[in-house]
């Protein structure tokens, strides 16, 4: 392999018979081309699908208080079971390690108001991770922070409905409306294209701003959370136990009470989206294969034949010494070599042909550097190990080339 | 340098079986200039290329060098033929992408020898075949008597003990005929034990042996007055 003298017999006669060697690497260009755009459409589709789909995050878990239904430990049944801000930290540190984002939620049904207008709308008031969570695209200006908690500031998010119907065609940002009759300024306009209008009719506050002007409680309605991904569905049943049994320990209810405290997770989402993108990627993979295959068997069967026409120079490289190790190894050298220079070939032809393809395409291609650095690698890896396939056969066969039959004057 | 005993070789083609050699007997001492002759068909391919290892016989004793030829691997034969020995062949057997600097040097290249000196050697042999001014041209812009020449000095680059050439004039006019065995007497002269196939009579009578194949075995094996070729070209 890293003999020089070999390499300079090898580029000699690649050199010397440009013809031939541009018709095997050929079928490996075309193998390569069709397998890298493949790849990148399969890729493409498997991004749309995902943007298409998980319009929410589903590594997530809701989790509300109900009504106890059995008596536990001195504690009467049908006892209202309420969450507080506590609950929230006590889950934060508890679980630390598994849960990324975490945050309360308090629901109104409200009245808003700004100069003549005013409709009915949703407030949320929440923590900063709810963006996360909930998935939520800022338009203009900015979501919920920590210092707007700290602060109890009097901001608000507003849906891109919300913006419409309000504020019409002016810019709501940084306008004062009015909630209840309390002044609120809008720091920013969201869109959820995913989840309806509904959705876009939310208005999202601050979730101290909102327990101190309801009442100064520190009663939350609902705790949302996002889990790291990579405990997988197993992991993530096994989290929705804990927490549960945890928070039923906490406000005394009975293990076996089905009501007190509800713990929703969308596992069963979460693993329909991982399977179906699965299925699209070995369908991606299975094609890719099979081209690439097919790519394989093409230069395999034209340095066969390429073997055949030189079976005289292989007759007389014997005659003058050339041991049967020694041709081996130069076809199968020559075939990586064609099949690696090609593939190359290929694969810069596919990628441009996928960046040509439009921005969009191009996109959902390069979502991530390092990817296509280890596409690199893994491509040389895949095209020598190509190489060494269809080297095979027809090193095989020059190998059997007897230099008495070769060299027979016809 | 080379003994033969009993030598046969048959090819099988179906159910026919064609006895080519039924029983060579041939002793040839270093620094000979050996022809062998007979009709077409006779068989002398088929024993020079068992000499040359290209072929291997049925039977029989074939030892080259004390090194007794038999059973050998594809690998040994290949190491043996590139030490022992050298093939000129009818026609010309030249790679036709490599020029004749290179084609000279690639038994040295199967010698494991470093370039620079395979680079020396293959212009040293042909400047000794006259070729020096054409080390760079291609086959395909030589002449049939140059391309045998180049040939000759590939043949002879590695340093072998025996020349091999089967009918190396036989491509070639009478005048380059004459050339190319000039070429050959000389390294003849300096030593070099050489085979020659040939059924042209004049080509046969400037060696200095001539073993006639007939049916399959030596007919008759003479000594002869050697015919120099410069005095014919
Ligand atoms: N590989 C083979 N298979 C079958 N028969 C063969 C083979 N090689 C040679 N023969 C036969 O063996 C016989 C001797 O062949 P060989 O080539 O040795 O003859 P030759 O004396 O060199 O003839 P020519 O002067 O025509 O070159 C011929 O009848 C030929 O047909
Ligand atoms: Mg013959």
């Amino acid at each position: 392999m890293f003999d020089l003298d070999r390499w300079r017999e090898i580029l000699q006669t690649i050199n010397k018979n440009k013809l031939r060697t541009l018709l095997a690497g050929f079928t490996v260009t075309l193998g390569i081309l069709i397998f890298t755009i493949l790849f990148g459409m399969g890729n493409g589709l498997k991004n749309t699908f995902y943007e298409a789909f998980q319009d929410d995050a589903q590594n997530t878990i809701f989790i509300y208080p109900g009504f106890a239904k059995k008596p536990f430990k001195g504690f009467k049944e049908n006892r209202r079971i309420e969450f507080e801000n506590e609950d929230l930290d006590f889950l934060k540190e508890k679980f630390e390690g598994r849960i990324q984002h975490i945050t309360a939620r308090i629901r109104k049904g409200v009245t808003a108001k700004y100069k003549n207008e005013y409709g009915n709308y949703t407030v949320r008031a929440v923590h900063p991770s709810h963006q996360y969570i909930e998935q939520t695209d800022i338009e203009k200006g900015r979501y919920v922070n920590e210092n707007d908690i700290k602060t109890d500031a009097r901001i608000a998010v507003i849906g891109r409905l919300v913006e419409k119907d309000l504020f019409g065609n002016e810019d709501a940002l940084g306008e004062y409306f009015n909630i209840e009759g309390i002044i609120y300024r809008v720091v920013g306009v969201f869109s959820d294209k995913g989840s309806g209008d509904r959705e876009e009719r939310t208005i999202y506050t601050p979730v101290s701003t909102t327990q101190l002007i309801y009442k100064n409680t520190e009663k939350i309605d609902q705790i949302n959370l996002m889990y790291d991904i990579n405990i997988g569905a197993n992991g993530a049943r096994k989290l929705s136990k804990e927490i549960e049994k945890e928070l039923k320990k906490k406000h005394n209810v009975a293990p076996s009470d089905q009501n007190g405290i509800y713990v929703r997770n969308q596992i069963e989402d979460l693993e329909e989206t991982l399977n179906v993108a699965n299925v699209l990627q070995i369908i991606v993979l299975w094609i890719g294969i099979g081209t690439l295959f097919a790519g394989v068997i093409g230069i395999s069967n034209i340095m066969v034949y390429i073997v055949k026409e030189r079976t005289k120079e292989l007759g007389i490289r014997k005659a003058l010494g050339a041991k049967p190790s020694s041709v081996i190894g130069m076809i199968l050298q020559e075939t990586i070599v064609v099949t690696l220079l090609f593939g190359y070939i290929g694969l810069l032809i596919g990628n441009l042909i996928l960046n040509s393809m439009g921005n969009k395409l191009e996109d959902w291609f390069i979502t991530n550097p390092n990817v296509s650095q280890g596409t690199i690698i893994g491509a040389t890896i895949i095209l020598v190990l190509s190489g060494l396939i269809a080297g095979y056969i027809p090193a095989r066969r020059a190998a059997k080339v007897k230099p008495i039959v070769a060299l027979r004057d016809e | 340098m080379i003994q033969i005993n009993e030598l046969h070789k048959s090819y099988r083609m179906g159910s026919n079986e064609l006895h080519v050699l039924k029983g060579i007997n041939l002793d040839i001492k270093e620094g000979e200039f050996v022809s062998i002759m007979g009709s077409s068909g006779s068989g002398k391919s088929t024993l020079l290329n068992i000499i040359g290892m290209l072929d291997v016989a049925e039977r029989g004793e074939y030892i080259l060098d004390n090194v007794p030829i038999e059973n050998l691997s594809e690998k040994k034969a290949a190491i043996y033929r590139n030490k022992f020995l050298g093939f000129i062949f009818q026609s010309f057997n030249l790679i036709n992408y490599k020029n004749a600097a290179e084609n000279v040097a690639l038994p040295l290249y199967y010698q494991g020898i470093s370039r620079k000196i395979r680079k020396e050697k293959s212009l040293y042999y042909l400047e000794k075949v006259g070729l020096a001014d054409w080390a760079h041209h291609l086959p395909s812009e030589l002449s049939g008597g140059q391309k045998q020449r180049v040939a000759i000095a590939r043949a002879l680059a590695s340093e072998p003990k025996v020349l091999l050439a089967d009918e190396p004039t036989g491509a070639l006019d009478t005048k380059t005929s004459y050339e190319v065995m000039d070429f050959l007497q000389g390294i003849n002269d300096e030593g070099k034990t050489i085979l020659v196939v040939t059924h042209e009579p004049d080509i046969a009578d400037m060696t200095k042996r001539i073993v006639q194949l007939k049916d399959g075995v030596i007919e008759k094996d003479t000594f002869v007055e050697q015919v120099r070729a410069s005095e014919h070209v």
